[in-house]
């Protein structure tokens, strides 16, 4: 499931410059195939269209109609306010859980990279005793649900005072992410032409310096294809969240809006902003490096 | 503003800090006589890596299979009490059942609608294709409780006389003169349970796209020349031409949404809290674990999943080794 077999050399999001005489490949009625694809699309982008224009909608505006009522007349700009980002930033604390959501995504990103390009690149170029079994273990790993983790590291943690602390989020996440960025980088690497690297050994250059300054720049792009990827599963993540450092001081953006969602569930003003709060970066993210996020999925995307 | 001086004195050391292990570990081997450098250096690349997933995954992973045999507080040994008390739990008994109608549902759909985008958009202008991949693609970048919150937008139902409602789905039904329904409450036909897929559907069915457009693309076009000379029209070469060639993928995709599926507990937590005949058994391992406090039951809920990853495992084991050989 994890196979890079599907990466062919084809972008899988379309566009210019990639597209020989397919266009004619199949002829049922392009119509039929126009308003499937509109419709689909359609469908798919109505929800958040509806939390996009709720959140700059008044409270009450909010609860009393709903949102597509504000199509008759979008442009009467007096319906439209910053109120609810403004409260749900402020008052509720989201602006705050969206700095911490940053303190633990970031370094619960890199932290992982690095680790992992350092395993990979001993699972590629150097040979030792239970290589092969250790990797195998790695790919059996991919599939394992998280949950396993739970119940001792909340003990272990609790041990150490970690509870609670950024450090235990960073280090769990290291952890949960090690398999996949392993396998994807392992992979990776293996594809690399064996002879620059043996050929750095005969020059006398260490391993520690052949890895370096060759083998993680040529990795860029699973690295950075891996970073991504865990970068968004780490910033929506709620479970490790909500165990590892629940709710107050340090809560992260999920476990904010959940709480919104429990006890304002009915402040239906707030949630729109909160979600839209929660869900700016991550696309953002998505927008800018969508050609390296597919990349990634296209090479591997089970996750424990 | 001290925060942000915080977290960025965080991130600085705990990525310095990792960079500096290495270093100093790397140097002193390398202060090693050769023979035993050349021993050890493996070892202390794969090392952290080593030591991360066998503290994280491994080491858990065993002491839950032995927690799963033991009380709430693992003070004392129960035996298969904790399984027993799970099995007899209607709760957990619906839950098994509704994550069944998870799996047989979610990834099947997900394909096919992957499927439909990838190869519909495929004939579209490439302007068009773009967008079109974008916005059936873009869930992928939402949180589960993100698109939990989006989705409240389209279930909720107001009942008190004269309240507009702000839910689209039920805007629509009482649009058409139907009565107001309480769709998360509604779990005659599982209604309610499908409502929740869509949103897993949502999410995924763009993930479905991106790898079989992929695969679609890859189809080698003299195939298909081959099978149009044949006579053979375009639902047949779909089916007997396309999709015999990207099976692979299909399987690929179906096993990766099936593991999400399985463990995925956000939304329900979320949308009903289980409630409503709606419980999943990722979202029980929460409920025995934060409401109940019984990790003895919580871990033999997480038993009960590992159990369920086993087939999948294996068969990712396998595959891995046949690719390996190819290689």
């Amino acid at each position: 499931m994890t196979q890079a077999a599907p990466t062919v050399d084809v972008d899988p999001m379309g566009g210019e410059g990639q597209k020989p005489p397919r266009a004619q490949r199949f002829t049922l009625g392009s119509v039929v195939v126009r308003a499937t694809v509109a419709l689909l699309c359609l469908l798919w982008l109505v929800p958040t269209i509806g939390l996009l224009v709720s959140s700059f909608r008044s409270e009450e505006a909010v609860k009393e109609d709903g949102w597509w009522t504000v199509f008759a007349s979008p442009l009467e700009f007096s319906q439209w306010t910053l109120d609810s980002y403004d409260s749900v930033i402020f008052d509720q604390g989201m602006g705050s859980a969206f700095l911490n959501s940053i303190v633990v995504t970031v370094p619960a990103t890199i932290i992982p990279i690095m680790i992992a390009a350092f395993a990979a690149y001993a699972f590629t170029f150097m040979r030792f005793p239970g290589r092969d079994l250790l990797f195998i273990l790695v790919v059996g790993l991919l599939v394992v649900p998280l949950q396993v983790a739970f119940v001792p590291l909340l003990r272990l943690f609790s041990q150490y005072e970690l509870n609670g602390t950024f450090l235990a989020v960073w280090l769990a996440h290291a952890g949960f992410g090690m398999p996949l960025a392993i396998y994807i980088l392992r992979n990776y690497m293996a594809s690399l032409p064996h002879e620059i690297i043996e050929s750095a050994a005969v020059d006398g250059a260490s391993h520690f310096r052949t890895f370096w300054s060759l083998v993680v720049p040529m990795s860029v792009p699973a690295l950075a294809a891996y970073a991504i990827f865990q970068f968004l599963w780490v910033w929506n993540d709620l479970l490790v969240a909500l165990l590892f450092l629940g709710a107050g001081e340090n809560e992260v953006v999920t476990i904010n809006l959940r709480d919104l969602i429990g006890d304002l569930g009915q402040e239906w003003h707030l949630l729109t902003a909160g979600a839209f709060i929660s869900m700016v970066l991550p696309l953002a993210v998505f927008f800018a490096l969508q050609r390296y996020f597919v990349r990634g999925l296209t090479a591997g995307s089970v996750k424990g | 503003m001290i925060k942000l001086i915080n977290a960025a004195l965080a991130i600085v050391a705990g990525v310095g800090g990792m960079l500096a292990l290495f270093w100093i570990l790397n140097a002193i081997v390398e202060r090693l006589p050769g023979r035993w450098e050349e021993r050890l250096k493996p070892y202390v690349f794969i090392g952290p890596a080593v030591a991360l997933v066998g503290l994280f995954l491994v080491y858990p992973a065993v002491q839950t299979v032995i927690y799963s045999f033991a009380d709430k507080n693992s003070q004392k040994w129960v035996g298969f009490e904790n399984y027993k008390a799970l099995w007899n739990d209607d709760n957990f008994r619906s839950a098994l059942l509704n994550n069944l109608l998870w799996i047989l549902v979610v990834p099947a759909v997900s394909v096919v609608i992957g499927l439909l985008i990838a190869v519909l958009a495929d004939r579209l202008r490439p302007t068009s294709e773009k967008v079109a991949k974008s916005v059936i693609f873009m869930p992928m970048a939402i949180s589960f409780v993100g698109a939990s919150t989006i989705w409240r937008f389209v279930y909720d139902t107001r009942f008190a006389e004269g309240d507009e409602q702000i839910g689209l789905l039920s805007a629509i039904t009482t649009g058409l003169g139907f009565d107001p329904v309480s769709w998360l409450r509604l779990d005659a036909w599982n209604v309610n349970d499908f409502l929740l897929m869509a949103i897993m559907i949502w999410l995924q069915a763009g993930f479905a796209m991106v790898l079989l457009s992929a695969a679609v693309k890859g189809v080698p076009e003299d195939t298909l020349e081959a099978a149009r000379i044949d006579g053979a029209n375009e639902l047949q070469i779909f089916f007997r031409v396309v999709v015999p060639q990207i099976w692979p993928t299909v399987i690929v995709v179906f096993t990766t949404v099936l593991i999400l599926v399985m463990k995925v507990f956000d939304i329900v937590y979320v949308m009903t809290g289980g409630n409503a005949d709606t419980d999943v058994v990722a979202n029980i391992f929460v409920e025995e674990l934060i409401e109940f406090g019984d990790d003895g039951r919580a871990a033999a809920v997480v038993v009960v999943l590992m159990i369920a990853v086993i087939p999948v495992m294996i068969y990712q084991v396998r595959r891995f080794r046949m690719q390996e050989a190819g290689r």
